[in-house]
């Protein structure tokens, strides 16, 4: 029940939400329940994951001869 | 003779009359032209000349009005005066003593910010029903400010303070000046066509009405309103309001308030999803104590021979769901510290492995491993597996006893 790889942060906080809601409402069988628990778990872990990241670097939105828009890391001393 | 006919006046005197005729004639108006050799004295009195092309007036402002300026006078500066014309007897020199100078430039600057204030609020740019929700959880903030100043740098550390995750990308910009403006729309607008942002902060930090100017363009005012990407602006300080603030999804009284608002912190973060598993684990916790007391009721109440295998499939289940309750949260643990270790401390308490740690111990048949919950399963004779904390026991039944309590029997269960 390992949540979906490109899987957004909000989307797993969302999904986790429902459940720990049905998990509340205990209207849920046992079995059920705990695959449920289960995926909730590895949501968890997912976004405490993605709490510990930490980007630091700052980008800088540019276009090139074409036109064409990218980011790329701006320099330090920039201007 | 004239010369002596006439009434001769002292210097003085003659002074004095001018000095009542001007100072009744000329107090409590306007005058306009254009600042010259502006001085501020040691004093804190502020001495200037205003001029146009044919005429010159000193103006003097005194310490105390001059402490209520709303603005720095410079040489060159076309302002409106308010005073009173004085003479200065010593000199014979008349001046204007002045209450209030009003830049005339700022003057036109705020007539036009209130025109265009008018001409799109009618339009409907600042309608609350057409303003965007912000996004929660944000992974790109576009920032189009300038690459230099404070208040890039205060919404770079508070984003990367509140949620280190965040992907932050900058459009350079001009902030003031001729063709600000410009490069400001065309910065969100570029965001828009790029895609890739979530959330746009759109500002600058304080300055001068004709600093803050670009922000008051209706250029910025369009691009802002036609953003797809939701914009925070943050122009100035508290007291500045620009159009862009009215047209943006939310107006933010800080470039540090805007960072604030855009991205969530992450230790509440943190806390509320230590909370979400907090619950979950409870609730599951919870269901299999209920599930248990099913199982138990059947076998201490009615001993219901035939459904007896029923009952032990379920009683292992149990134990099946008590592990993977267990692994969930130390799978949780080994990710996380703090607030998470004392979650997992406390259901590590209701897991079975602990309970075997306080000295219980569970008994399955051997071969077999059903979990032996009743006297009666098993005869002298029948080989019994007895689970210890730490390990395992192999061993014959020797006698069978009637129980004490039959209660006693089922808590091995747990």
């Amino acid at each position: 029940m390992a949540p979906k790889k490109r899987m957004s942060f909000a989307e797993a906080v969302d999904r986790l939400e429902s459940i720990v809601n049905q998990l509340d409402q205990g209207e849920v069988p046992l079995e059920e329940s705990f695959i449920l628990f289960e995926e909730g778990v590895e949501l968890a872990k997912f976004c405490s994951a993605k709490l510990n990241e930490a980007e630091k670097k700052i980008e800088k939105l540019s276009k090139d001869g074409l036109g064409k828009l990218a980011a790329i890391p701006l320099e330090t001393d920039d201007e | 003779m004239a010369l002596i006919e006439d009434k001769i006046l002292s210097v003085t005197e003659l002074t004095r009359e001018i000095k009542l005729s001007l100072e009744n004639e000329y107090s409590s108006l306007w005058v306009e032209g254009e600042i010259s050799n502006f001085k501020r004295h040691t004093s804190g009195h502020l001495y200037f000349s205003i001029k146009d092309t044919n005429a010159s007036l000193r103006c003097v402002m005194w310490r105390g009005t001059a402490a209520y300026l709303q603005f720095e006078p410079e040489d060159g500066v076309k302002v409106r005066v308010f005073g009173d014309v004085t003479v200065y007897e010593k000199q014979g020199a008349y001046q204007l003593r002045a209450n209030r100078i009003v830049p005339l430039g700022v003057g036109h600057l705020e007539i036009a910010f209130r025109k265009l204030k008018e001409k799109l609020a009618a339009e409907g740019l600042f309608a609350e029903d057409i303003k965007q929700a912000l996004p929660r959880y944000p992974e790109t903030v576009g920032v189009v400010t300038s690459p230099t100043g404070a208040a890039v740098r205060d919404i770079i550390v508070t984003l990367q303070r509140r949620w280190p995750a965040v992907r932050i990308v900058l459009a350079p910009v001009a902030v003031q000046g001729a063709g600000a403006a410009e490069q400001i729309a065309a910065a969100i607008e570029d965001f828009n066509r790029w895609g890739k942002a979530d959330v746009l902060i759109v500002g600058r930090g304080g300055g001068s009405l004709e600093d803050l100017w670009p922000f008051n363009e209706e250029i910025v005012a369009r691009a802002v309103y036609n953003s797809d990407v939701p914009v925070v602006s943050a122009v100035g300080h508290e007291v500045d309001f620009s159009i862009c603030d009215f047209v943006a999804d939310l107006r933010a009284p800080t470039p540090t308030a805007a960072a604030e608002a855009v991205v969530p912190d992450a230790a509440q973060v943190r806390a509320g999803i230590a909370r979400a598993v907090k619950t979950m684990s409870v609730r599951m916790s919870e269901q299999v104590r209920r599930y248990r007391e099913v199982v138990r009721g059947f076998t201490t109440h009615y001993g219901l021979r035939r459904i007896a295998d029923v009952v032990f499939q379920k009683a292992q289940e149990i134990d099946d769901f008590e592990r993977r309750l267990y692994n969930g949260i130390r799978a949780m643990a080994s990710n996380r510290r703090g607030r998470v270790d004392r979650l997992t401390a406390q259901l590590t308490a209701l897991s079975p492995a602990r309970v075997l740690q306080r000295g219980y111990s569970m008994t399955r048949t051997y071969p077999g491993e059903r979990i032996i919950t009743n006297s009666g399963d098993v005869k002298p004779g029948t080989k019994i597996k007895t689970v210890l904390a730490d390990g395992e026991l192999l061993s014959t039944v020797e006698e069978i006893m009637p129980s004490v309590r039959e209660e006693t029997i089922n808590e091995q269960v747990t």
